[in-house]
């Protein structure tokens, strides 16, 4: 149940995609390096790190990945 | 005297020049653009109160090859010493273990957790991704990964394509991974559920020897985890946009912890005996990810959740919030909050009960158990000349371990068999 409710909520912001959105002259902000995703990237790396190591979940933001026995 | 009071003048010159420009000064980054190469680097020590230290040291190399081509280089080190949970139950009286590699024992005193100290690794993990803008819609990425520890090897390799749609406002990515994992742990692999063979039950060093070799199998085993990620980020406005990750994970082979027991308790609640854990060899996972990011006039802040689910009936619940604010044009503070929950594994067992049959697959590892997690965490970032940045991040985690609804009877109502564990998180970064 769970996850036929989020599967539809994708597909529903995936189908709204095609009418949101800037122009490319307003993306100033957008720019920014601390809105790229990948901004603290070294956090976002050991942060990942603690929580596969201390919890039974992994990924989500990025591949879920092997490379530890921890877990 | 006289240097620093001219550098106070110049810092304050700078950050009056800064409220001049306005808000907008703040996006300015004089970095990457300007030099192909760059470097993040960063020192963090994690310490649990009684438990686990660590300290990882981190670098990334990144260097861009014209407008289409980026490669970036990360070198992990970590060591880890202390104690964890071995996952056998506090009792009434003193409880002496054997150690996983079989030479040596220790002994818990009575009424605390049993913890194993012979926790102690250094890590080396090296990896390199290329990423390549082949059309201004078309990217594509792929790289290598490799680690070791002392009782366990990772290699991996991984590929993606990015296709953005809609102005760039859309883009769209398809992302794959596979990892093969060597395990080899001290003194063997212990053969599911064997009894941990105890040295004041054998009357000579040769019996407890054959003994404990009953308990192990030889050679090292493996582990292949296979990934795949689909994700979509979406500009909202000017201000905001959206990302949303599916990701499915696919592991096989050995997932037993080798250092994890279970406790086999008679009906008063005393141990009787020290089973190695068993779990199953597949897993496939699920997880659905959402975050948020807007960029305020006088800062950035993000928002995420995370589902993830598998087969073994883990399922968690992961908000996470990251709040920026910009004091002036070079340094900012940064305050992050994370809750976490998760309901355990259908295998996981705080004890096994003497007499009674065993289940297919057990595990009493509080990390696979129900339990919920928290972490509140304050950073400090401050640029620097030539496009230099410091930051220093200070984080305090705490998990609290729940009954997933088993019965305790006899002296296991005396204990606290689901202890918290508190940890703090100490960082330095540096990038140029």
């Amino acid at each position: 149940m769970n996850k036929s409710v989020i599967a539809i909520a994708i597909i529903a912001s995936l189908s709204a995609c095609s009418s949101l959105g800037v122009q490319p002259w307003e993306k100033d902000q957008l720019a920014r390096a601390d809105m790229a995703l990948d901004a603290e990237k070294l956090d976002l790396a050991l942060d990942d790190h603690i929580y596969f190591s201390k919890e039974g979940t992994s990924g989500g933001r990025a591949f879920a990945g092997g490379g530890c026995g921890c877990n | 005297m006289q240097l620093n009071k001219h550098r106070n003048i110049a810092s304050a010159l700078a950050m009056a020049s800064c409220s001049l420009v306005g808000q907008q000064a703040q996006a300015v980054t004089p970095d990457s653009t300007l030099d192909d190469w760059k470097i993040d680097a960063a020192l963090m020590y994690y310490g649990e109160q009684d438990r686990v230290q660590a300290i990882e040291a981190i670098g990334n190399v990144q260097k861009s090859f014209g407008d289409t081509s980026l490669l970036d280089m990360k070198l992990v080190v970590d060591s880890l010493t202390g104690a964890s949970a071995s996952g056998a139950v506090a009792q009434n009286s003193s409880q002496t273990f054997t150690r996983p590699s079989g030479n040596g024992e220790y002994t818990i005193a009575a009424g605390d957790t049993p913890l194993d100290d012979t926790f102690h690794d250094t890590r080396v993990q090296a990896s390199a991704n290329w990423s390549e803008t082949l059309t201004p819609q078309w990217k594509v990425n792929g790289g290598l990964y490799g680690s070791k520890e002392f009782d366990y090897m990772s290699m991996g390799l991984n590929g993606g394509v990015e296709r953005s749609f809609n102005k760039d406002n859309t883009t769209l990515s398809l992302s794959g991974s596979y990892t093969y994992d060597v395990v080899d742990p001290v003194g063997g692999r212990p053969v599911a559920f064997s009894a941990m063979a105890l040295r004041k039950d054998y009357d000579t060093e040769a019996q407890f020897k054959a003994a404990f070799d009953q308990t192990r199998l030889d050679g090292s085993d493996d582990k292949s985890t296979a990934d795949i990620m689909l994700s979509v980020t979406q500009v909202l406005s000017r201000r905001w946009l959206f990302q949303a990750n599916y990701g499915l994970s696919s592991v096989s082979g050995y997932m037993n912890d080798p250092y994890k027991i279970l406790s086999q308790v008679d009906d008063t609640g005393t141990s009787q005996n020290y089973l190695y854990e068993s779990r199953p060899d597949t897993r496939l996972k699920h997880s659905f990810y959402m975050m948020t990011k807007g960029a305020l006039d006088s800062g950035v802040v993000d928002l995420s959740y995370r589902y993830s689910t598998d087969d073994w009936d883990i399922q968690s619940h992961t908000l996470e919030t990251h709040y920026r604010y910009y004091f002036s044009g070079n340094f900012y503070g940064q305050v992050h909050l994370r809750y976490y929950q998760q309901q355990g594994a259908d295998f996981y067992r705080p004890f096994l009960v003497a007499g009674e049959p065993l289940p297919e697959y057990a595990s009493a590892d509080y990390r696979i158990g129900d339990m919920n997690a928290y972490t509140l965490g304050i950073k400090f970032g401050q640029r620097l000349a030539g496009g230099h940045e410091m930051s220093y991040r200070l984080e305090y985690y705490q998990q609290n371990p729940e009954n997933n609804g088993t019965q305790l009877f006899g002296q296991l109502q005396n204990y606290d068999l689901f202890p918290q564990v508190k940890a703090i998180v100490a960082q330095f970064s540096y990038s140029f």
